[in-house]
């Protein structure tokens, strides 16, 4: 059996209608595949895996993208620990990257060697067979001169490609130089893709005629490697099938490829625009959250304000300055600078300042894995401050998720007054998705909870509340509201420095009470899969593609199982215990030894809570959920 | 909510119009209260509405002051005044920021951001007040305590040497300081003054006593018969002339500073130098401002005022170019137009 012929899918064994293929050719038609490129991390590969993904997102296929980078920039070439992947999932009922890939691109030695156990049993592999050089060899640390038999990889799952040869040959007359020539050997890889995947040539040169609209002499180049690519597939492997991948019905509307950060920046000034209120982003370069700030400082041109502060508490302190001076006020950071940045929060809880944070969560603790992902500050995020410190804590559950997630909280923000959480991670921040481009109207109008004239005239006090224990915003420039605010406590009545314990007691408790009535203001839990069943699996934040589509696979198999994600953390939302009681199983799948079992458990005494706990700077693999499913309920 | 952001009369006001009722709690005798009551009058011949101020502190004994404001206010967290005040002057670059804090609240725990404060020439004026010592914690040493100081925590006197706040503002590239000690109100309202109309970052340091922790520390410079020999008040335009009947002078010697008396050794009222605050070289600013009062007399008034381009101006000056260079009617607008898009039907 040939090696793509092995390839595995939902082979329907229909032909599409629209096959550029040559007549005779057999073309199968897969539900969704997962392609995961491979190389130095200089080789490009995640611009091949955008192309790719884009060009199918562009027909209508959901798309689903995870990079996986080493901390080092520039690792040494060759070597194991300089390889980078760059995993997409395109197809139909997309959730999650895919736990494991259809295809493996492999540019190099050490990257056909780190990324095979990402491969799925049958699938196959593309390798540049030139790179299998002695040197090359041993920079990837392989005891022979033979990776394939080395590596225990069928010959017939692997299509060994004199990529180098092929990319030379193909820019022999460009009068470039070797360094540039081999810049565009990313290309030839996407080239044989596309042949793979029965892709016109055409869709990815549209692409790269965009990308390269100012630079024609690289269009040029790499629109010939494409070809060259393609024509080697085509010319040595004609008579073999490809694929075509199905495309899935979506909502109208303009599309692009959005990866969580991003859409995280996006939802703020979204935020911004439906509240009136100008963006002040406060900010400290720290990975995996470096992009929110990169994003909002291109946005100058949507009138957006972002510093780069001098350190991570300056960050947070700039945006407590901002807000005070009314703007919708943010700082972006990641596990290590939320812990810098704590008494800066506890400042804008008791000032009752509206304040956003985002917290892109990574491996901890200290320095930790920095740039692979974790869901390990949930308590940092809802305890990690000193005294009776209570916030709205928030999770993103994908990366289209970020936009909705970040605009939920610069909402709660503002009209309840209090720092917000947003809680995202690595995967969801850096891995992306096909997402419709809104319009503004689809959201609704923000109300900073503004003190008026007319409270000012009846002897306004900076710290007087509605009903909802919600104080007013009166903003610098305000006639007749000027006031101070700070880190001491106030007294109930007067606003005035208090250090009375009684009145502190109260205090406390009124901030409290404030957080815990914004659970009145946001939407129910919704339980999905089956929701009668005796189990619930329940995740929160970015594991919901993973956990989705285990228990779809856990539903098909006829295993019955409901499924909740959380989004709102504190204050949980009002029917989620109600909801969760009557569940004989609580299973809870998180990416941390169980930080929200434990949370939950606090809030149901009693009522056992089983857990599935993954710690390895890894997303879930759907697989490791199912089974752990399996395992708990077979007990 | 309507926000007023424009000053349309001009307005007059007093130095009541930014006190509060609060009763004011420092230590009786403490330096701070002096220059409570200056600020207040440096803010009416301002001008500036109190709706249109802010203060904001840190942590410590001076930082108290916002509460006896009637202004805006924020009295924060040890340490971060400058970083707060920093986002506010952004946001609001109509509101005028004034940040009050201590030696130990502004160059121990806040060195960071005080020195980035300075390196950015954002427009906010920092009110240094410099008692050399911890008060609020009860009598430990700071950063600018000097070398020996003997205090709670460092019962056989410090080890190490401390920082000349004049001297963190140069090496961070400040381009305005100047300096007074409290008892001499009308210099700390002059610079006040001066510092709040000076576009950037302005740091005045107010030398200021701590009548229960190191009382005395400034005396042989405000003592009534040592003021005029160990201080020297700079004034723009103007010989820098010194003593009780002005009869020393500064003069340069090489690279160095020389105090003389006119008259005396060679050396004519033509020697002494004139006062340039504006000169954009801080080689000589530095070298005034490092006089101790003791070799050389200690220098108050304003040290250097040269004009830069301030922080809040340049962020809103891009944001306005950016915006009307690229001209996106919303986010949408912006996405559309600047990302790779495709239609669903």
């Amino acid at each position: 059996m040939s090696a793509k012929s092995r390839l595995i899918g939902c082979d329907n064994g229909k032909r599409p209608k629209t096959s550029i293929m040559l007549p005779g050719t057999n073309v199968k038609t897969l539900d969704r595949v997962v392609v995961r490129f491979s190389g130095d991390s200089g080789d490009g590969m995640q611009l091949a895996g955008n192309i790719f993904s884009n060009v199918n997102a562009g027909e209508g296929s959901q798309i689903s993208t995870f990079p996986d980078y080493p901390a080092e920039i520039r690792a040494p070439q060759g070597s194991l620990s300089g390889v980078s992947g760059f995993q997409v999932n395109v197809g139909k009922g997309v959730h999650t990257p895919g736990d494991e890939a259809d295809v493996l691109v492999a540019m190099n030695p050490a990257a056909l060697k780190t990324n095979l156990k990402f491969l799925k049993p049958g699938g196959i592999i593309i390798c540049d067979v030139d790179t299998f050089r002695p040197a090359d060899l041993k920079k990837a640390l392989y005891a022979t001169d033979d990776p394939v038999t080395e590596l225990g990889i069928d010959p017939n799952r692997i299509m060994l490609v004199p990529m180098t040869t092929l990319l030379k040959n193909a820019l022999a007359d460009s009068g470039m130089d070797p360094k540039a020539v081999l810049k565009c050997k990313n290309m030839l890889a996407l080239g044989l893709i596309c042949w793979l995947f029965d892709m016109p040539v055409e869709s990815v040169l549209r692409k790269l005629e965009k990308k390269f609209a100012k630079k024609p002499a690289v269009y040029e180049a790499n629109a010939k490697v494409v070809q060259a690519g393609w024509d080697y597939g085509h010319n040595t492997h004609s008579s073999m099938p490809t694929y075509r991948i199905e495309t899935d019905a979506t909502n109208p509307g303009i599309y692009t490829d959005v990866n969580g950060n991003t859409a995280t920046a996006w939802g703020l000034i979204m935020a911004s625009e439906k509240s009136g209120r100008p963006l002040f982003l406060g900010s400290y370069p720290i990975t995996p959250a470096t992009d929110i700030l990169h994003e909002l400082a291109k946005r100058k041109d949507l009138g957006v304000k972002a510093c780069q502060m001098e350190d991570e508490i300056a960050g947070v302190c700039s945006a407590i300055g901002a807000s005070y001076g009314g703007s919708l006020a943010v700082t972006s950071t990641s596990g290590p600078g939320l812990a810098l940045k704590s008494e800066g929060i506890g400042l804008a809880v008791m000032a009752e300042l509206p304040l956003v944070v985002i917290d892109v969560q990574r491996g901890g603790p200290s320095t930790g894995l920095p740039t692979k992902t974790e869901q390990t500050d949930l308590m940092q995020a809802l305890y990690g401050r000193n005294g009776e410190s209570p916030l709205c804590v928030l999770a993103a559950c994908s990366p289209t998720d970020c936009f909705d997630m970040a605009f939920e909280a610069s909402r709660i923000a503002l009209e309840h007054m209090t720092p917000v959480i947003l809680l995202t991670d690595a995967f969801i921040a850096n891995g992306s998705s096909a997402w419709r481009i809104p319009e503004a109207s689809e959201y609704p109008d923000i109300k900073p909870h503004y003190v008026d004239q007319e409270r000012i005239a009846n002897g306004w006090k900076p710290f007087d509340r509605d009903e909802n224990n919600v104080r007013y915003w009166a903003i610098p420039g305000t006639e007749g509201a000027m006031h101070r605010v700070g880190g001491l406590e106030k007294d109930i009545k007067t606003s005035v420095i208090s250090t009375d314990g009684r009145n502190h007691e109260e205090m406390v408790k009124i901030r409290r009470e404030k957080v815990a009535r914004i659970a009145n203001d946001i939407p129910e839990l919704k339980v999905m899969g089956q929701p009668d069943a005796d189990t619930i699996l329940v995740g929160w934040g970015g594991t919901y593609g993973h956990l989705l589509t285990a228990t779809k696979e856990l539903n098909d198999e006829g295993i019955d199982i409901a499924l909740a994600q959380f989004k709102y953390i504190n204050p949980l939302p009002a029917n989620a215990l109600d909801v969760l009681r009557k569940y004989k199983n609580i299973i809870v799948a998180e990416l941390n030894t169980g930080m929200f079992a434990d949370y939950l458990q606090m809030h149901l005494p009693g009522k056992e809570i089983l857990r599935i706990n993954k710690i390895e700077g890894q997303p879930f693999m759907v697989r490791e959920i199912v089974d752990g499913v399996k395992r708990h309920i077979n007990k | 909510m309507e926000t007023n952001m424009t000053h349309t009369c001009p307005q007059t006001f007093t130095p009541g119009d930014f006190k509060n009722e609060q009763s004011v709690r420092w230590c009786p005798g403490c330096g701070d209260h002096a220059i409570l009551n200056v600020l207040h009058k440096a803010m009416a011949e301002l001008g500036v509405a109190p709706k249109d101020t802010a203060v904001v502190s840190g942590i410590g004994c001076s930082s108290r002051l916002p509460y006896y404001m009637n202004t805006y206010g924020m009295h924060t967290i040890h340490g971060r005044a400058a970083a707060i005040a920093t986002g506010l002057k952004t946001a609001r670059p109509d509101i005028t920021v004034w940040q009050v804090s201590g030696d130990g609240d502004g160059l121990a725990i806040g060195g960071n951001h005080f020195i980035h404060a300075v390196r950015r020439n954002i427009d906010i004026n920092i009110l240094l007040f410099n008692n050399k010592i911890y008060g609020l914690t009860k009598g430990q040493y700071s950063p600018t305590s000097d070398r020996g100081a003997v205090t709670k925590s460092s019962p056989y006197g410090t080890t190490e040497d401390p920082f000349i706040p004049a001297e963190l503002v140069f090496g961070a590239r400040g381009q305005f300081f100047a300096r007074s000690i409290d008892i001499a109100l009308d210099t700390t309202k002059e610079i006040m003054v001066a510092a709040a109309r000076h576009k950037g970052t302005s740091v005045v340091e107010v030398l200021q006593n701590c009548v229960i922790f190191n009382n005395g520390s400034h005396s042989f410079l405000s003592d009534k018969d040592k003021r005029d020999e160990h201080t020297i008040h700079l004034r723009a335009g103007e010989k820098m002339l010194f003593g009780k009947n002005m009869e020393k002078g500064l003069v340069q010697n090489g690279f160095l500073l020389k105090a003389v008396t006119v008259g005396e050794d060679g050396y004519t009222i033509d020697d002494v130098l004139v006062h340039d605050p504006h000169n954009p070289s801080n080689f000589l600013h530095q070298q005034l401002a490092m006089m101790d009062g003791h070799e050389l007399p200690l220098a108050i008034g304003v040290i250097r005022d040269v004009e830069s381009p301030s922080y809040e101006t340049a962020v809103a000056q891009q944001v306005e170019e950016i915006k009307n260079k690229k001209n996106f009617s919303s986010l949408r607008d912006m996405i559309i137009k600047t990302t790779e898009t495709w239609e669903v039907k």
